[in-house]
């Protein structure tokens, strides 16, 4: 089994409430002037954790009750608004190693997927049964199990969805494409020299 | 049944299937900009790779650029070090760069398509969402991450898997005042901000075939706001006539086999669906957002939304919305005060725009204690403003005149809102904070209709504020 694999990821969780979390509130664009994305972890929702003064605003990842969590849960279409990688670099940065959520936006999932966060989607009725469980016992150990799309939280188990080409890339440890990607520059030229465009002057 | 023309681009640029059964896709036209390559490039630096093709790939710097001032090393120091950056990556793979002062400058959006680089039937990416302007042409153009402009930079394609396509058939006349800004705004406040995840968007229909390439653009460059990665058009004559003739467009040796192929990339008359939707353009009035996100619009006659009668999975946002804008459920849109006008980014900084802007403001005063401000979107487009005399009516009328770059869309360069300013704006996206203030408020809506918020002081019917005429009725 190669270490780039990834069949299963645990920890514990924080719910950040609300729908359409864009990237700009994951990541706020004044942080993306970087060339490396280091040090971009405590730059996570920043604009929803800290006034403009600097005080925080008691945002759930900063909750005592949930610090160290790296199973981040929320509403529907997360992730939506920019291509920026620094958005999951962040979350990833911070320490979330998998998001579970009632859907997501395309190029956020792939970004993720690409980055080997595995993206859980849940129905409503998870999404709020896990956010209860987190919110009344903060330790559970919640895992997202890739092989089996299954849930675990303490004693529960539930199903999620996820693109299989997805799940494929996660488990076999593909999820980073570019060898595979390399590997084929022959096929490339072939492909480009039968495309038209690409002898007009 | 035919293919439709995502199936065409796509299958003509397929390379292989790999091994978790994605596709691997050449792509045509790689574009970036100093705010999400610089990693890429360290990646593969790292690994000892180098740029593929570097003559697909085109660098331009329009995210962090300041407008005021071209002086370097800018004062922002973390904005001089993306720009060095990107001068050594390029330079050193031997990619091209229009830098601050290249005649070629703007946002990579705007100049694509100026320089004719982007064209029918290609594959087009880019570091940045809005990347689906390009499908305007008939290209299948979308955002990419980081890692995924490293796999470009790379190889010359990605792994991807297709999307299904939805036909958004928009059909009849626009009324008097009504814009392409309106139509896509509309479209996204009927579909919502996610109806199209895992779809690319065929904008079709007469409203949409009678359009010109920069209106084409403005709907495009939004397909993402409704969650759609891709969002084209096909190809026409209309298309064919802009590109005749540009710096990158084909010579005339190869034109007409170029027309040629472009035209059979089209959607077929019997094409494959996997779902149509029709929207009639009498139902599109002057739109503007009230919340914050860019599904959240109203017509400018209508209230703001008061939430009765709302489906429960709206009501989150809506509340939130609410809380944000700091508006009055129920109340009319029109007359909300606002603070700053900016008229710009990829969406609305054409010379259409600006045309469009002049012909209205001219003669006018910007209201008293509104900062205006209006951002070309290339060099090309400001030259192009000075030559017919827009800037003067524009200076006249008491709007700030800038150099090219993103400026108030997004807070990555000296242009931002401070505190809770209100700002009625030509951009995109309307999110909390993007405009560089945690608690700025964003209206979306048409370059004219922000000119109209200018001289009134608040969000208001350019019909009504510029005396354009209804034909209908
Ligand atoms: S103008 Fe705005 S949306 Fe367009 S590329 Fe620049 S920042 Fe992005």
């Amino acid at each position: 089994m190669s270490e780039l694999e990834i069949h299963n990821v645990t920890g514990t969780g924080v719910y950040v409430a609300g729908d359409d979390i864009d990237t700009d509130r994951i990541i706020p664009a004044h942080f993306m002037k970087c060339v490396t994305f280091d040090g971009l972890g405590q730059y996570a929702f920043y604009g929803e954790r800290y006034n403009e003064d600097g005080y925080t605003k008691n945002h759930p990842i900063d909750d005592p009750r949930f610090a160290g969590a790296s199973m981040l849960i929320s509403g529907r279409n997360f992730g939506c608004g920019s291509s920026r990688e620094h958005a999951p670099q962040a979350l990833y940065r911070h320490g979330f190693r998998g998001i579970i959520a009632q859907s997501f936006a395309e190029i956020f999932f792939g970004n993720c997927t690409t980055l080997g966060i595995p993206c859980a989607t849940v129905t409503a009725e998870t999404m709020s049964e896990l956010a209860q469980l987190v919110e009344a016992e903060p330790a559970t150990s919640i895992s997202i199990d890739v092989d089996a799309l299954k849930i675990r939280a303490g004693e529960r188990a539930f199903d999620f969805e996820m693109a299989k080409s997805a799940q494929q890339a996660l488990v076999s440890g593909r999820w980073d494409p570019l060898q595979e990607l390399l590997s084929r520059a022959d096929r490339v030229g072939a492909a480009a020299a039968s495309l038209p465009y690409v002898g007009w002057n | 049944m035919s293919k439709n023309l995502f199936q065409k681009v796509w299958d003509a640029h397929t390379v292989g299937t790999l091994d978790d059964g994605r596709t691997q896709l050449f792509i045509g036209l790689h574009l970036i900009h100093e705010v999400t390559s610089p990693q890429a490039f360290a990646m593969l630096r790292e690994k000892r790779i180098q740029v593929a093709y570097p003559d697909r790939t085109f660098a331009t710097v329009d995210h962090i650029v300041p407008t005021d001032t071209r002086q370097r090393p800018f004062s922002d120091p973390l904005a001089e070090a993306m720009m060095v950056a990107l001068k050594d990556n390029t330079e050193a793979s031997g990619v091209a760069f229009f830098d601050e002062k290249d005649a070629n400058q703007g946002i990579v959006h705007v100049i694509g398509p100026e320089l004719g680089l982007t064209q029918p039937g290609m594959t087009i990416c880019c570091g940045d969402s809005h990347t689906s302007t390009h499908g305007a042409f008939g290209a299948i153009a979308f955002g990419i991450g980081t890692s995924q402009v490293r796999d470009v930079l790379a190889t010359q394609t990605l792994a991807l898997s297709p999307l299904k396509v939805r036909r958004v058939e928009v059909n009849g006349e626009l009324g008097s005042g009504v814009y392409a800004k309106d139509v896509i705004l509309h479209i996204i406040r009927v579909l919502g901000v996610n109806g199209g995840v895992g779809f690319a968007y065929e904008f079709a229909g007469t409203t949409i075939e009678a359009m010109s390439m920069e209106e084409r653009m403005t709907v495009c460059n939004m397909s993402i706001e409704g969650g759609a990665r891709v969002g084209y058009i096909n190809p026409d004559d209309v298309t064919f006539e802009y590109l005749r003739g540009r710096e990158h467009a084909p010579k005339a040796g190869d034109w007409d086999a170029a027309c040629d192929w472009w035209r059979s990339m089209a959607s077929g008359p019997d094409a494959d669906y996997d779902d149509v939707v029709v929207i009639d353009a009498a139902d599109i009035a002057p739109t503007v957002t009230w919340g914050i996100n860019p599904g959240q619009g109203v017509g400018i006659d209508e209230a703001i939304p008061d939430g009765n009668g709302m489906p429960e999975s709206e009501r989150g946002t809506w509340q939130e919305a609410i809380e944000h804008m700091n508006l009055t459920p129920g109340a009319p849109i029109q007359g909300t005060p606002v603070d700053v006008c900016f008229i710009g980014s990829c969406t609305n900084s054409r010379i259409s725009d600006l045309r469009d802007v002049a012909e209205h403001v001219k003669g006018r005063r910007v209201s008293e204690g509104v900062k205006a401000l209006i951002v070309p979107g290339s060099w090309k487009v400001a030259k192009q403003a000075e030559e017919e005399g827009l800037v003067e009516v524009f200076e006249a009328a008491g709007f700030e005149w800038r150099q090219p770059g993103c400026s108030m869309c997004l807070a990555m360069n000296p242009d931002k809102l401070v505190g809770d300013q209100l700002c009625a704006s030509s951009s995109n996206r309307n999110f909390k904070g993007r405009q560089g203030s945690a608690r700025g408020r964003t209206m979306l809506m048409s370059p004219v209709m922000v000119a109209a918020a200018a001289i009134r002081g608040s969000v208001a019917d350019a019909r009504e504020v510029f005396g354009i005429r209804s034909d209908a009725v």
